[in-house]
């Protein structure tokens, strides 16, 4: 039998096959390439970008829950400029994309990044943060507000001409409304789903676990509610949809795939097992196979639902 | 050879109350450690608890490895539930080990800590003079054979159940004013006491190395969890990594 295809085309962005690796969990790539060969990937998703670095919040930053975990790093990363010298001539030397994640705290650092990315060479799509949660008090939240999520995702297209993808958050009380404004206002994709906002409290010290007090929880425990939301975007908006949330392994990844998603990312699973993206890419070559489906894409949005 | 690898679990036995020695044989060929690196440990078969845990490499030998380590929260309590015959997934060794000793050194430990600083002690036999600390005679683990593996030793209580009864870093300064004044030191163990070596190594000009615990979600460097607040070049401070520019630090570089 023909090896399965797994490739996908995401706006135009075209992938081997549908597995990324989120935002945040991967760094720049290079902590993983110990442990597999970033070839195997669709997508390399790089931890989030400001024009500037930042030093991120105070410790502590983690805290593990049931089947999860909150975290609270709060947008630590090197600037764009570093990412561009440093780090990008790395990512460069594999056959697989580069996804740019960025975000700002004016709508004009958002446009500056992205003009900034969207010249470099070896990026290959633009990933929008518009939904992290962990920003201190005072802080523009653009993902939840429908008028100022529209203002800056207007912006941020018309400053770049790569593919972009806006990641919507889970604290909003309808997500398919949001997915349509970021559809409306340009963008090319959507992904989903950011972590959720959480908190834990040590009872001894009668206080937050984590320097932030609150903090976004990630890990097998969001799946069901990941899962949800990927199906209510994929109903409401036409581009195409990145799933995620919890995925552990392909079974998990197919769940995403099934609702809809054209494409998922692996995120907190990678902290567990360094190779789990790649895994995943081996799990659903198998699935396709012992099914005897020969594309993908034939299984993409089939839920009977 | 990967640093991510599966292994039998060959003992997982008490070596005090709420303290377990675990080890490990690799079932593929695996790096060699050095003293102060660690591993990432499975917690469990489920995903809850979900995240490998951090364990300084204790002792190694012919392709086993032990980790000691005190049963204390939901992933020890995990770990300790291991059985002989069973195959665990690993990941190391990662980290900064200890820079090599040149001649005679301080070791300097409370608690848990001799779990870091034993393989430096085995490694350089007869050239450390070893400090001590723990709660009570119970838990100085490995004390007779620490003692063997150094030059000097002294051991400290807090209930004075063994040893002297006081603090371990009281007996550092004690020593360092009579003969210890040209040692470097090196150090693990709880953080007030790794703040107090660190200030009597300033004080005294005496070159000092830390090895740093925190809790970590990937330990190779991705998550950003596990940062501790150091001295940086640009601006007041920066974060940097306990997994990856760590555990041990130049006691200097950090901001305690």
């Amino acid at each position: 039998m023909k090896a399965p295809n797994l490739a996908v085309d995401i706006a135009g962005l075209k992938l081997k096959n549908p597995v990324m690796t989120a935002s945040g969990t991967f760094g720049y790539g290079e902590e993983y390439s110990d442990y597999f060969d970033l070839n195997a990937l669709g997508a390399v998703v790089v931890k989030g970008l400001s024009v500037g670095p930042r030093t991120g919040n105070p410790t502590p930053r983690i805290v593990e829950t049931p089947s999860g975990m909150l975290n609270a790093i709060g947008l630590q990363n090197i600037g764009v400029k570093t990412f561009i010298d440093e780090k990008l001539p790395f990512l460069r030397r594999f056959d697989t994309k580069v996804i740019a994640n960025f975000f700002g705290d004016s709508i004009e650092e958002y446009v500056e990044c992205a003009r900034m990315l969207s010249d470099a060479e070896g990026v290959h799509a633009l990933e929008m943060n518009i939904s992290c949660p962990n920003k201190q008090e005072g802080w523009i939240v653009f993902g939840t507000d429908p008028m100022t999520m529209d203002k800056v995702i207007t912006a941020a297209r018309k400053a770049t001409g790569l593919p972009l993808i806006v990641k919507l958050s889970p604290n909003v009380k309808d997500i398919g409304q949001m997915a349509k404004i970021a559809e409306s206002a340009g963008a090319d994709a959507v992904s989903a789903i950011n972590t959720i906002t959480g908190m834990v409290i040590d009872v001894r010290k009668r206080a937050p676990v984590l320097a932030n007090k609150t903090g976004g929880l990630s890990g097998p425990a969001i799946r069901p509610v990941a899962v949800r939301m990927v199906w209510e975007v994929c109903r409401a908006v036409k581009i195409p949809v990145v799933g995620m949330g919890g995925i552990m392994n392909a079974e998990d990844a197919l769940q995403f795939l099934i609702a809809g998603a054209k494409a998922v990312a692996v995120g907190t699973a990678n902290f567990i097992t360094p190779s789990a993206a790649c895994d995943v890419v081996e799990g659903l070559k198998l699935f396709l196979e012992t099914e005897g489906v020969s594309d993908i894409n034939e299984i993409i949005g089939t839920v009977r639902a | 050879m990967h640093r991510h690898f599966k292994a039998k679990v060959v003992d997982n036995n008490f070596a005090a109350e709420a303290f377990k020695l675990i080890t490990l044989s690799p079932v593929s060929e695996a790096l060699v450690p050095l003293p102060g690196q660690f591993y990432m440990l499975e917690s469990g078969r489920s995903t809850d608890p979900l995240l490998k845990r951090p364990f300084s490499v204790f002792r190694f030998n012919e392709g086993s490895l032990q980790f000691l380590y005190r049963i204390r929260g939901r992933g020890t309590t995990s770990i300790a539930g291991f059985n002989k015959g069973d195959l665990i997934n690993v990941v190391g060794p990662l980290g900064k080990a200890y820079p090599e000793p040149d001649g005679r050194f301080m070791a300097v430990t409370g608690g848990v800590g001799i779990a870091s600083l034993y393989s430096l002690l085995e490694r350089n036999r007869g050239n450390s003079v070893l400090f001590y600390g723990a709660r009570n005679a119970a838990e100085l683990l490995y004390r007779e054979e620490a003692e063997k593996l150094s030059a000097k030793a002294f051991f400290t209580t807090d209930d004075g159940s063994a040893g002297e009864q006081g603090l371990v870093t009281d007996k550092l300064s004690e020593f360092i004013k009579n003969e210890g004044k040209s040692m470097p030191v090196y150090a693990c163990g709880p953080h007030p006491m790794l703040r107090k070596v660190a200030a009597i190594a300033k004080q005294n000009n005496l070159k000092c190395y830390v090895s740093l615990e925190e809790h970590m979600a990937c330990g190779i460097g991705a998550c950003l969890g596990c940062v501790v607040k150091a001295k940086s070049s640009v601006g007041d401070y920066g974060y940097k990594r306990v997994c990856k520019e760590g555990p041990v630090f130049d006691a200097d570089e950090v901001l305690w």
